[in-house]
């Protein structure tokens, strides 16, 4: 029998996998059918389905119609702790987009400017060894402490998270630019500014924008965390909210979400990485 | 010093210190040599003489260590649109198009232009070395050869005093290295462009250059003679073997590449050797000047007197 492309045997791999999963995801569940004699009806009350030794843990069928009706409706406001998965992920979206431009405003020209100056590369580098390793939850005490409004202290903390990779992939890349292209820009007269958006900017676009592609799916990765401490609105709260309300349910499908708007920001960078990726 | 002379190299030296840190080495010294306007001078020499630093040197993008090289009555410091390079390795910018590499030397060049302008210009180069109809194409698209092309086009389209050339077909193979160099020795003869060019292949030599500049092995090198080259203008690649003077020549230069790099430092030793005025050759079948050279005799003269 002729061999498939690879493209359609992964694809059905894929699926093969994703049934395996369901399936033992849906066995797993199922056990734990003593039931606990003598239990307290106040208690059996409180503790919900736990108590008669049924997990709490969903289903595969349930979670994919809590995914199903979230997709169903996803724009609805009814107060501030009922707001559908739409409108969070808007709010967690804009708050990384406006945390990670702002890290990208800082991020390229410094770089730029460590890639070409020795100097400030040496002087520059202790800081950022130092600050590059600290996690979002160290940060967002200082932010809320200082700037005390809780959504610019999120912003803040996905700005001071997101810019290391942009930053080091930005020197590097400048850096490590064909000496020869510069030597051609050099003996034709080219001016410094110049010969920066001509010849520095396109030759390292491709390293720059590896950098900016790792940058957001850090600030993608910050924002569920910081969210989750700030609370107020975004999926992070929505998580941490339907924890509180031990609907786990809720908080799987909210999982496929983030990964979801994950991905997408990922294939966007990626896209764009294409545009500017040359054939050498 | 004549005033035909476009560059004048004096002295230029170049040493780096030793690697174990106790004084220098010197990779050449004591080289003096002209080129004048319109003329196609090349520099033959051994790997190691230090023709690659001598050219980056002549361009300004490196400096020497000692010596200078003076450019219409003035000192070169630093690269310029006047001294255009070829590089060996194309050096194009893998993400701009054929039309853009050019269009990025011309509009340094004019910056004045419009894009009209600019475009007319760059097609007219684009069309001397051959490449119409890959205006568009990016230089991965291209084989050695085109790229190279495209090298030379770059440089020719700035129209500078002088063209510099660091073993430009040496990358390429033989047929295509063939065809470039009968490109080029036309292109020169109708643009009468001044060239300076490195290479080590000696057919080359004889077919495109005027002057061949001789260069001992480093370290230490130093100009051993300037061979006249006594072939008419008119010789080409398929029939310049025919000539009688062809062979002397290419002899000479055998005899210098095989032998006399390397025994140099007898040569030196004698007294009538001043690294000022290097010896100039005149090959030639019946060891009498050819009828084409008078005026060459005139122009040895006075470098040498």
């Amino acid at each position: 029998m002729p061999s498939m492309p690879i493209k359609t045997r992964a694809i059905i791999l894929s699926i093969v996998l994703f049934f395996a999963f369901t399936a033992a995801w849906e066995f797993s569940i199922g056990g734990g059918k003593n039931q606990l004699a003598g239990v307290d009806p106040e208690y059996a009350a409180l503790m919900g389905a736990t108590a008669k030794g049924k997990s709490a843990m969903p289903g595969p069928f349930e979670v994919g119609k809590q995914i199903f009706d979230h997709f169903a409706d996803p724009f609805y406001d009814k107060g501030p702790n009922d707001k559908g998965v739409g409108i969070q992920l808007g709010y967690s979206i804009l708050r990384v987009l406006v945390g990670f431009g702002a890290a990208v405003l800082i991020a390229v020209p410094l770089g730029f400017l460590i890639g070409m100056s020795p100097l400030f590369y040496r002087a520059l580098d202790p800081f950022i060894q130092i600050m590059k390793p600290v996690s979002p939850l160290a940060w967002m005490p200082l932010a809320l402490y200082t700037i005390k409004d809780s959504t610019i202290s999120s912003v803040f903390v996905i700005f001071i998270c997101s810019i290391w990779p942009m930053l080091v992939n930005t020197a590097f890349g400048v850096a490590s630019v064909r000496k020869e292209w510069l030597n051609v820009a050099r003996t034709l007269e080219v001016g410094r500014f110049r010969t920066a958006f001509r010849v520095i900017l396109p030759a390292a676009a491709p390293t720059i924008l590896t950098g900016m592609r790792i940058s957001v799916g850090i600030a993608w990765l910050v924002i569920v965390a910081a969210e989750m401490l700030v609370g107020g609105t975004g999926i992070g709260y929505f998580v941490w909210n339907e924890w509180n309300n031990l609907s786990i349910t809720n908080v799987i499908a909210a999982i496929f979400f983030i990964g979801l708007i994950g991905m997408g920001l990922d294939f966007i960078l990626g896209r764009l990485t294409k545009v500017v990726t040359y054939a050498d | 010093m004549s005033e035909l002379a476009q560059i004048r190299i004096d002295g230029l030296k170049q040493a780096f210190p030793s690697p174990d840190g106790k004084g220098e080495t010197t990779i050449f010294d004591e080289v003096w040599f002209t080129v004048d306007k319109g003329e196609f001078v090349c520099l033959i020499g051994h790997s190691g003489c230090g023709k690659t630093t001598l050219l980056n040197i002549l361009a300004g993008l490196a400096e020497p260590s000692g010596g200078a090289v003076i450019v219409r009555g003035k000192e070169v410091v630093g690269p310029s649109l006047d001294r255009a390079v070829v590089f060996q390795s194309h050096a194009l910018m893998p993400w701009m198009t054929c039309m853009g590499n050019i269009a990025f030397a011309v509009t340094s060049r004019h910056p004045n232009w419009s894009k009209e302008q600019v475009r007319a210009h760059c097609q007219k180069y684009i069309d001397l070395v051959h490449l119409t109809g890959a205006e568009n194409k990016k230089p991965s698209q291209l084989s050695g050869g085109m790229k190279q092309r495209v090298g030379i086009a770059r440089a020719m389209a700035i129209e500078p005093e002088i063209m510099l050339l660091d073993e430009p077909f040496s990358a390429l193979d033989a047929l295509t290295r063939g065809t470039l160099q009968d490109e080029l020795l036309g292109i020169c003869k109708e643009t009468e462009q001044t060239v300076f060019m490195i290479t080590h292949d000696i057919d080359e030599a004889i077919l495109l250059a005027d002057k061949i500049v001789l260069m001992t092995n480093g370290p230490d090198a130093r100009v051993c003679e300037i061979v006249e080259n006594t072939l008419p203008r008119s010789r080409t690649r398929h029939d310049m073997h025919k000539h009688p003077n062809y062979y002397p020549i290419r002899n000479h230069l055998i005899e210098f590449l095989v032998n006399r790099s390397t025994e140099f430092a007898k040569e030196l030793a004698d007294p009538n050797y001043d690294p000022r005025n290097p010896p100039v050759v005149r090959p030639a079948a019946d060891n009498q000047m050819p009828p084409g050279s008078q005026s060459g005799m005139r122009r040895a003269r006075a470098v040498n007197g």
